[in-house]
């Protein structure tokens, strides 16, 4: 399947004056355009390496302190105070809420995204494709705090009876047991977070499932497939890849988004009980570190809250490495 | 070739730079005297001056000193006065850290240790001088809530405790009855909003629920909320929340319970129920017990007052100056704005901003006090 490139006619003749002939590998080298450009590409590589790698450098430079003080479990206590003389606190509550709301969110952007974006590549007409694209691609650009206002003031009011309802009608479940939280619960915050991620996984999506291999698509309608069954067959697996990678990056936003998350969350009161329920209040890491950025009074505190990012940074760190796998694994079976 | 040619258009852009930041500075260089001497004639009753001050600080006082500066500014067009609203910590560890000129801050510099530091010795230490709270903007803290059909409701400090302690939990709740005869109460649960963020809110709402109830609240006083209920980020947070539940309840203040229209309770202190308004909350400010010596204003409210019309939960802010600064010239400048701010001018404008204007006895010693400043 792999093919030379670089490789010309005038590389395989002799030289001039007895030169040997220029091999693939030699002819580019040498040239002041390709010293420059190789080098500014490798420069731009290290330089990103370098930069992660110090950001968790200053992270762990800076929580190890406040972590050796600490005398509750960092990942198993469910309290937060820091700083003082005796500081305790633990990350359990953020990691369930980040983790759960993003899950959420991440159920339901998925499903609609990649049918918004087979629609939009296989079903809509072609009048229609391009300004849906672009509709689509404009909801990316809504900053997050816009989202956060409309959830607080418009969709919250509509959110709340419906909450009201599955309490009453399937509170018996544990994921949906009333808890007295009004708003502001981790069940709403997934759903506007999913709004917020779906153009991320709408575009990426369009753009793969627009590169399916013409034959192989007309391949399956020529065996006497619907069109769906040519989806099924044809679309659906040479995007697989695309899709997983798609749906990363929407699930790294909604794990880290701040602004609007802190903006519509309820934080629960020190020692309420322990619940399941979607329908409870609760922090995310970046809401929590966001919200009392303005009182990182002391070192100590201020490593507590640090400490607490860079389990965010290691969680996004996980999901991007088992996203990676999960292509490579794919794509040796597409191919 | 081209190289030299980058290099020519490199030397022309640099001389270009050059030219221009001379031109700069020439400019500066002519102006500022001419602005001096208008600004000098044109004001007469602030001392102007020309130049920055900057300042940094407590968020509950924001609107009260952007009221100060915007008069201020009008007055004497060539000063520029900075706030920056970080918190009460952030502004006074600027302030240590000489970054700032006078910082803003929710309560007087601590005289004892906490976390390995002595703060007003630490001040003391960078001003070369001990270091002055002034108290200047009193912000009262309203217990607002919102139950349809409830238009006046009285609660004291017991059953406020029990109410956002959870212990009280419906609206109508004998205790609550008890001190609102003759209203309807509806059966609505009651939902309690606290601020999820630290801030001095809450500290002086919990310092009250403390000091007036001390069997009832039972938690320990400070930044971060003991109580129950569901934390919403800020003033803004809690006071929204609040309008949009019924049976909703929270503390916030003033200013931001009247912009969203809410109801606010009136607080039965044991000698009748008191509305709140800037008088009375004025009247609890005023017998407060000074804790600083001389100019040192530092103030301890008696929350547990039980003066008739004196409405007791209350915060004051201070502005946490050098009472001499080692550059003459920022004395003069703090001097002249805080003379500015503690003004009957600008204190009584704040009473629209959802502020309490200082009573007359405190306000004479904190003009005293801005007065010696140097």
């Amino acid at each position: 399947m792999s093919s030379v490139t670089g490789v010309s006619a005038t590389d395989e003749l002799p030289g001039p004056d007895g030169r040997p002939p220029l091999s693939a590998d030699a002819a580019s080298t040498g040239r002041v355009g390709d010293r420059i450009f190789g080098g500014a590409a490798t420069l731009s590589g290290v330089v990103v390496i370098v930069l992660v790698s110090l950001i968790a450098v200053f992270l762990i430079v800076q929580a190890i302190p406040a972590l050796a003080d600490n005398s509750a479990n960092f990942f198993t206590s469910r309290e937060w105070a820091p700083g003082g003389e005796e500081p305790r606190f633990g990350i359990l509550e953020f990691l369930w809420t980040t983790v759960t709301a993003s899950t959420l969110a991440m159920l339901i952007s998925v499903p609609v995204g990649v049918g918004v974006a087979l629609f939009i590549t296989q079903y809509a007409p072609a009048w229609m494709r391009r300004p849906a694209a672009a509709l689509v691609d404009l909801l990316a650009a809504v900053p997050s705090i816009v989202y956060g206002l409309w959830g607080l003031i418009t969709f919250s009011p509509f959110f709340k009876p419906v909450q009201g309802f599955m309490e009453d009608r399937l509170g018996w479940f544990p994921l949906f047991s009333p808890t007295g939280i009004s708003g502001g619960t981790i069940f709403f915050i997934g759903i506007v977070l999913a709004i917020m991620v779906l153009p991320i996984v709408t575009a990426l999506s369009r753009e793969v499932f627009d590169q399916t291999p013409l034959a192989h698509k007309e391949g399956a309608l020529a065996l006497g497939a619907t069109k769906w069954e040519m989806i099924r067959t044809a679309v659906l697996p040479f995007g697989r890849p695309g899709v997983i990678s798609a749906s990363m990056l929407a699930l790294g936003r909604a794990l880290g988004e701040t602004i609007a998350v802190t903006f519509l969350v309820s934080a629960l009161a020190d020692g309420s009980p322990w619940t399941w329920s979607l329908f409870n209040g609760g922090e995310t890491f970046a809401s929590k570190i966001a919200n009392n950025a303005a009182e990182f009074s002391n070192p100590s505190k201020t490593g507590a809250y640090i400490a607490a990012g860079l389990v965010l940074f290691v969680l996004t760190f996980i999901v991007n490495s088992i996203a990676r796998v999960v292509i490579e694994r794919r794509k040796a079976f597409t191919e | 070739m081209s190289v030299s040619r980058i290099s020519a258009l490199g030397a022309i852009a640099l001389s270009g730079a050059l030219a221009l930041s001379a031109c700069a500075s020439e400019n500066t260089s002519t102006t500022t005297p001419a602005g001096n001497g208008t600004s000098a004639g044109a004001t007469g009753s602030a001392n102007c001056f020309s130049g920055d001050l900057k300042a940094e600080g407590s968020s509950a006082q924001k609107n009260a000193i952007d009221e100060a500066i915007s008069v201020f500014q009008n007055a004497c067009t060539d000063a520029n006065i900075d706030y920056q609203p970080t918190g009460s910590g952030a502004g006074i560890k600027q302030f240590i850290a000489k970054q700032v000129d006078f910082a803003g801050s929710d309560s007087a510099l601590k005289t004892v240790e906490k976390d390995g530091a002595i703060e007003s010795e630490d001040a003391a230490k960078s001003c070369g001088s001990p270091a002055w709270n002034l108290p200047m903007v009193t912000g009262p803290i309203a217990i607002a809530y919102n139950v349809a059909g409830v238009d006046k409701l009285v609660l004291n400090a017991d059953v406020a405790a029990k109410i956002f302690d959870g212990k009280i939990t419906v609206w109508n709740d004998p205790a609550i009855a008890a001190l609102n005869k003759g209203v309807t109460l509806p059966a609505t649960p009651i939902k309690v909003f606290f601020r999820s963020d630290e801030s001095g809110t809450t500290e002086n709402f919990t310092k009250y629920l403390k000091a007036a109830a001390p069997e009832a609240w039972t938690y320990e006083t400070g930044k971060k909320w003991t109580g129950k209920g569901e934390g919403k980020e800020k003033s803004a947070g809690v006071a929204t929340a609040t309008k949009g539940q019924d049976g909703g309840i929270t503390y916030v203040e003033l200013s931001y319970a009247q912009q969203n229209s809410l109801k606010m309770a009136q607080i039965d202190t044991g000698s009748g129920p008191v509305e709140l308004t800037a008088e009375s909350a004025g009247k609890t400010i005023a017998t407060a017990e000074q804790t600083g010596t001389g100019n040192d204003l530092a103030l301890k409210i008696d929350y547990a007052t039980k003066e008739p019309g004196a409405y007791p939960i209350v915060l004051v802010t201070y502005e946490i100056v050098c009472s001499k600064y080692a550059d003459a010239e920022t004395g003069k400048k703090v001097k002249a704005f805080l003379q500015t701010f503690s003004s009957d001018e600008v204190q009584s404008k704040l009473g629209e901003q959802g502020y309490a204007p200082l009573p007359a006895e405190v306000a004479t010693k904190v003009k005293t006090a801005v007065d010696a400043i140097s």
